[in-house]
């Protein structure tokens, strides 16, 4: 980085430091930082998608829909995350590859499973093998973003489901009487009310949520945890220019230090959100609000 | 939108030209002196510059990728990459799975590493990375308790913290550690052989690059580079190939 960095022995702590912190695997360190951040800001809002609409599914009155979305709720609630980042992933990714396999190379004889192996044709691989490495390292992350919002879609599906039903029934018997549709009653009375009881348990998941990244590595993405492992671990002076002891401690202090930041900052955030879907409700939120105001 | 796809069209094909030659070499990246992460947070060591000779020997545009070795071997099979160049020894039990190439180091001695010289190794607690020959080798020793870690990185740091009495790695991974330790760790008992020498895993059905890679190994064997090369990685006394 910096000119004086060439032979980093002779520098003094703060020079070495300069070097030190700024050399390509600490770069690595700091862009997993961005990565982290950014499988975040993707996937909420993507798990949230997926929670409404287990929800919905949940409380459809078309019975297989009902079945399909507890049952998505039941399964994914119930399976460790562990254990469906180490099968779904493999599974998902085998899935893709071998329905490419049968659109793109419908004359391939052999076979795919072969004792431990699993062989699709070499245009169905995904990504192709020829592809650059951030072609594979962007495929890996699409697939955490989906394995992610599955898994917290499951959470937040209950989550809204049981909001759902909290709205007083009285404000959906009266747009009953006022003749709105159930669609109507739905869109417009049931889900702008809703929120204000789902949000104390979407806080909840995302909290969780901010936590589980280092899940990422099962995935082959180096997350923030791998790195600081890496990077704290000993290193001696014939493989680098920087040796060091035992650093892991420092790493992981700035990462506590990190995760308390980010979810004090979530912390402050989700407060204001709740102050506003307060205003107004039929709840003792909402009721002490409007005798401030009055 | 015509372009678009003639372009599209365009790549595809040279995508399908191109496909027989790349191969994606995975590796740990944690273990030196065979592979680890530089200062530039590149993958470097012994088996990357084998690596890379190794497929421009065999006419191969190589690509390397990082792996956790836990998954090391799940993640060969069903192809996220084509070979594994990360320091694995040859055992019967991996060879169910995967095959591997002529062995490109001859079998080397695993040893102990102490913080004391009077550690009873018979009775003592031992540590040694999850899945690894040595790991294997301490569960059969009788009095000796395994405690095992993701990395040798911890195995390492459970002997300096006390979690554990001595740890049991391959030789070449350990003396630079101990010589570097300032006299705290230090070599304790006899050397144990353990493993058939450590070569290239590859998935079993990818005979046409094993044979490939065995072609080049057997030709660096022949011309000394092989030798060469481990000396300059793991100092003179490294046992070598005659």
């Amino acid at each position: 980085m910096f000119s004086y960095c060439s032979d980093p022995s002779t520098l003094d702590t703060f020079r070495w430091f300069s070097c030190y912190l700024t050399n390509g695997v600490h770069m690595q360190f700091y862009l997993s930082f961005l990565k982290v951040l950014g499988l975040l800001a993707i996937t909420a809002p993507v798990a949230l998608a997926f929670g409404f609409l287990g929800a919905m599914a949940a409380r459809a009155r078309f019975a297989p829909l009902g079945w399909l979305g507890r049952g998505y709720i039941a399964v994914v609630r119930g399976v460790p995350d562990i254990a469906f980042f180490l099968f779904f992933v493999i599974a998902l990714d085998q899935m893709f590859e071998w329905l490419r396999h049968k659109i793109k190379c419908p004359d391939w004889t052999e076979p795919i499973r072969r004792g431990n192996d699993f062989l699709v044709c070499p245009q169905a691989k995904l990504p192709l093998g020829t592809s650059p490495e951030w072609v594979h390292e962007a495929y890996a992350f699409f697939l955490a973003i989906i394995t992610f919002a599955l898994v917290f879609g499951a959470f937040a599906a209950n989550v809204l489901f049981g909001a759902m039903r909290a709205v007083p029934r009285a404000q959906l018997e009266t747009a009953e009487a006022y003749g709105m549709t159930r669609r109507q009653t739905f869109w417009r009375i049931l889900v702008p009310q809703m929120w204000v009881y789902a949000l104390p348990g979407l806080s909840n998941l995302w909290m969780v949520l901010i936590k589980a990244t280092p899940l990422l590595f099962l995935l082959g993405i180096e997350d923030i945890v791998y790195w600081a492992r890496e990077l704290g671990g000993t290193k001696t002076p014939r493989f680098t220019d920087f040796p060091h002891p035992d650093w892991r401690m420092w790493y992981f202090l700035f990462l506590l230090v990190f995760y308390l930041a980010f979810t004090r900052v979530s912390e402050i955030v989700l407060d204001r959100v709740m102050r506003r879907l307060t205003h107004g409700q039929a709840t003792m939120g909402g009721e002490a609000q409007r005798k401030a105001a009055a | 939108m015509k372009k678009l796809l003639i372009g599209a069209a365009a790549l595809a094909l040279s995508a399908t030209m191109a496909l027989a030659d790349t191969v994606r070499m995975g590796t740990e990246g944690a273990y030196p002196p065979y592979n680890f992460i530089n200062d530039k947070g590149e993958i470097d060591g012994f088996e990357r510059e084998l690596g890379d000779e190794l497929c421009k020997r065999a006419g191969l545009t190589c690509e390397w990728v990082k792996n956790d070795w836990d998954s090391i071997i799940p993640n060969l099979v069903s192809g996220n990459y084509d070979t594994i160049i990360a320091g694995m020894s040859i055992t019967p039990e991996r060879d169910e799975v995967i095959d591997f190439t002529q062995a490109y180091i001859p079998p080397a001695a695993s040893a102990f590493v102490a913080a004391s010289k009077d550690v009873d190794l018979s009775s003592a607690v031992i540590a040694a990375q999850t899945g690894t020959i040595q790991a294997a080798h301490v569960a059969s020793m009788g009095g000796a308790t395994l405690v095992e870690f993701a990395t040798p990185e911890e195995t390492i740091a459970a002997v300096r913290n006390g979690e554990a009495d001595a740890v049991l790695a391959d030789k070449d991974y350990l003396i630079p550690i101990v010589e570097d330790s300032n006299g705290e760790l230090m070599f304790v008992g006899d050397d144990v052989a353990l493993g058939g020498g450590v070569g290239m895993g590859l998935r079993e059905s990818d005979t046409e690059l094993k044979a490939k890679f065995d072609a080049a190994i057997t030709s660096m064997k022949e011309d000394g580079t092989l030798n060469a090369m481990i000396k300059k990685w793991f100092g003179e006394d490294a046992a070598v190939f005659d």
